[in-house]
């Protein structure tokens, strides 16, 4: 297909062949930082991600590690997360486990890679304690932990934060998946997990 | 596609449409709603003019420098193990898809919703050679079940309402129970659509943003079928227009505070997924992308109509634009809808399928205004109008432009003229404006007030004082 790619290469070359000399400035005149820290930040990510219909709570270690024992059912758990973020009934997912039997158990709990408090956003980057894609996907429930210090406060911080992350893949969930397709009525569970519950884990 | 009996240009779509007083409601309140959202969302960002400020001259960045950046994105998808096609135009971007999909002998593909591959026509293609397309979009799914087609960049369906939605999916999906809440409608296409998501192995995508120094894509969206389909499939197919580049990783910083809050009028949407390539254990194995020119290199060519190649799709211009609020989206005959859908589509498919298009705006700016990458679309309205009216024959219109420039060029001309029109005004004039009239007269006196010629021009007043 190289003649294709000559050929569109071409038609570029020759559109932009009378443009003036000099390159375009980029204008950055945007704010990096909404300066929020500290208890602000995390008030800020729990006040958004709620906006969103997710489910918040505070806690300290203690009590995170309590409020997953008494989750009820079989949670997929990936395989390097730590002891203390156990369910009572799991099974930790080796990268064996098919689309068939993700879609049956009752949930996921994950580690995040870091929090975006003016959007209430979470973001995955498959890292340390969050497994491959599939497992926060197709089950219906995902127990998400947020430690209060990977809270960030804007877009930008997050996205610079993020390069390092890459090639691996990164999704950015914001409350649990949502249409507003019917008469724009939002309804929240679509495909993705009907509810997300995140535990905010100690203080910034 | 229309045949040549039906009515194709935008007036003619849009008198039937205005007509609609179900759909002018609907559409009505929708736009008005979003409007709502966004204004709110985006009031709260201290720094907006300075994002899109940001959105507009990296855009313009991008675009000086578009071959070196089509060559750098090949180099890097190409070294994170995804495979690039290039494709001149529709047909030549489905046979790549197609192809790939005989290579895997697949016969279901599980697409998430792409204006891309509706502007190429993927779906029928695919058809074509037996295998069939599974639109996982819920409001793609309502138009791919009723053999509609959609009437919004954003809210395909949006000129449906509940109950024939409802209808709908008990025909469709052979369901004998099914209520007219948006909950259980939303429930009804989730475990239609879940054995698909399971199952299929290859999935169809269009792509937000393509990052050049990184090689990652970006899909932006909010159910989760995106996710699914970028996620669960063995082999991945991405075709993205060639002007959906932005350079480095860091830009994405400007375009996710843009996009959403522009789109849906959300901080953020619910997901965003961004993969490099391909990741062993995780996701596709395979990946492909397609990258489509389509004439968009013409449109490149223009400098006035290039700006056009900004757009981001996050339909802003539709809410606010008076004039899709009242026909809607299927009197522009297109896949790309409202303002922006008024210069793209006779650019991209040709002044012959839309020349009625850049004549379909007040130009009242307000798409300009709200543009989160400052595309100035009056401009290239006017633009563009300018070149349809020079790609036209003659007409009576000319000639009596032609005419017109030569008697204000002429006081005597002007004043033999006026003396004229005064006599043959006479049976339309009500309350001193032309209320009826003749030919074009009439067209143009139906919709708006024409002054009629006073008894006494100024120049004759002014010589009675003397």
């Amino acid at each position: 297909m190289s003649a294709a790619r000559e050929e569109i290469l071409g038609r570029v070359r020759a559109a932009l062949a009378g443009d003036p000399a000099g390159e375009i400035a980029i204008a950055r005149d945007y704010r990096t930082s909404p300066g929020l820290s500290g208890a602000g930040l995390v008030d800020r990510f729990a006040e958004r991600a709620e906006a969103y219909k997710a489910t918040v709570r505070r806690v300290d270690a203690a009590g995170a590690t309590e409020a997953i024992r008494r989750l009820q059912g079989r949670f997929v758990v990936p395989a390097d997360l730590a002891e203390s973020w156990l369910p009572a009934d799991f099974v930790r997912d080796d990268g064996n486990l098919d689309h068939r039997e993700l879609d049956a158990v009752a949930g996921v709990v994950t580690n995040c890679a870091l929090a975006i408090a003016e959007t209430g956003t979470i973001v995955l980057d498959a890292g340390a304690e969050q497994g491959r894609r599939a497992i926060t996907l197709l089950p219906d429930f995902h127990v998400c932990i947020v430690p209060a210090d990977r809270i960030v406060a804007s877009v930008p911080e997050a996205i610079r934060a993020l390069r390092g992350s890459l090639p691996r893949p990164l999704t950015f969930m914001s409350g649990p998946s949502a249409t507003s397709d019917i008469e724009l009525n939002r309804v929240e569970g679509v495909h993705g997990p009907r509810r997300l519950e995140i535990l905010i884990v100690g203080t910034a | 596609m229309a045949s040549a009996a039906e009515p194709r240009t935008f007036p003619q779509l849009a008198r039937r449409a205005v007509a609609d007083t179900q759909l002018r409601r609907n559409i009505g309140n929708a736009t008005q709603t979003i409007r709502t959202k966004r204004a709110a969302v985006v009031a709260e960002v201290p720094d907006w003019e300075e994002l899109r400020e940001a959105g507009r001259s990296l855009k313009e960045h991008t675009l000086r420098n578009l071959d070196r950046y089509l060559v750098q994105l090949e180099e890097s998808v190409t070294k994170a193990g995804g495979q690039v096609h290039w494709a001149r135009d529709g047909a030549e971007a489905t046979r790549i898809v197609t192809d790939i999909a005989k290579r895997h002998s697949v016969k279901e593909v599980i697409k998430v919703k792409s204006i891309t591959t509706e502007e190429i026509k993927l779906n029928e293609a695919l058809e074509d050679a037996g295998i069939r397309p599974f639109e996982t979009d819920l409001a793609e799914l309502i138009i791919q079940l009723g053999d509609d087609v959609s009437s919004h960049i954003l809210v395909p369906a949006i000129h449906r309402n509940r109950a024939e939605i409802r209808e709908l999916f008990m025909r469709k999906l052979g369901l004998t129970e099914l209520s007219d809440r948006p909950s259980d409608l939303t429930a009804a296409a989730r475990s239609y659509l879940r054995e698909k998501f399971l199952t299929v192995p290859m999935a169809v995508s269009g792509a937000n943003f393509g990052i050049c120094d990184t090689g990652t894509i970006c899909v932006v969206e909010s159910e989760g079928n995106g996710r699914m389909c970028l996620t669960l499939p063995k082999v991945l197919v991405s075709v993205m227009g060639i002007e959906k580049l932005v350079p480095t990783w860091e830009d994405m910083e400007v375009f996710l505070q843009l996009l959403p809050r522009s789109s849906t009028g959300e901080r953020m949407n619910p997901y965003n997924s961004l993969w490099t390539g391909v990741t062993p254990g995780d996701g596709p194995q395979e990946f492909h992308l397609v990258l489509l020119d389509n004439r968009r290199t013409d449109v490149l060519a223009d400098r006035t109509g290039r700006q056009t190649l900004n757009c981001i799709r996050c339909s802003a211009c539709l809410n606010v634009c008076p004039v899709y609020a009242r026909t809607g989206g299927h009197a522009y005959h297109s896949e790309y809808q409202g303002p922006i859908g008024a210069i793209l589509t006779p650019q991209l498919h040709g002044m012959d399928a839309a020349a009625s298009l850049p004549f379909a705006s007040s130009l009242c700016g307000a798409c300009y205004e709200v543009c989160p990458v400052k595309i100035n679309i009056p401009e290239v309205l006017v633009h563009l109008r300018t070149r349809a009216v020079a790609r036209s024959g003659p007409s009576l219109e000319k000639l009596a432009m032609g005419a017109a420039i030569r008697m204000f060029d002429n006081p005597g001309l002007l004043e033999t003229a006026q003396k004229i029109a005064r006599i043959a005004q006479r049976p339309f004039v009500s309350d001193g404006y032309i209320t009826g009239g003749l030919g074009p007269v009439r067209q143009w006196t139906r919709a708006r007030d024409l002054p009629a010629v006073p008894d006494q021009s100024f120049r004759e007043w002014w010589r009675t004082r003397r």
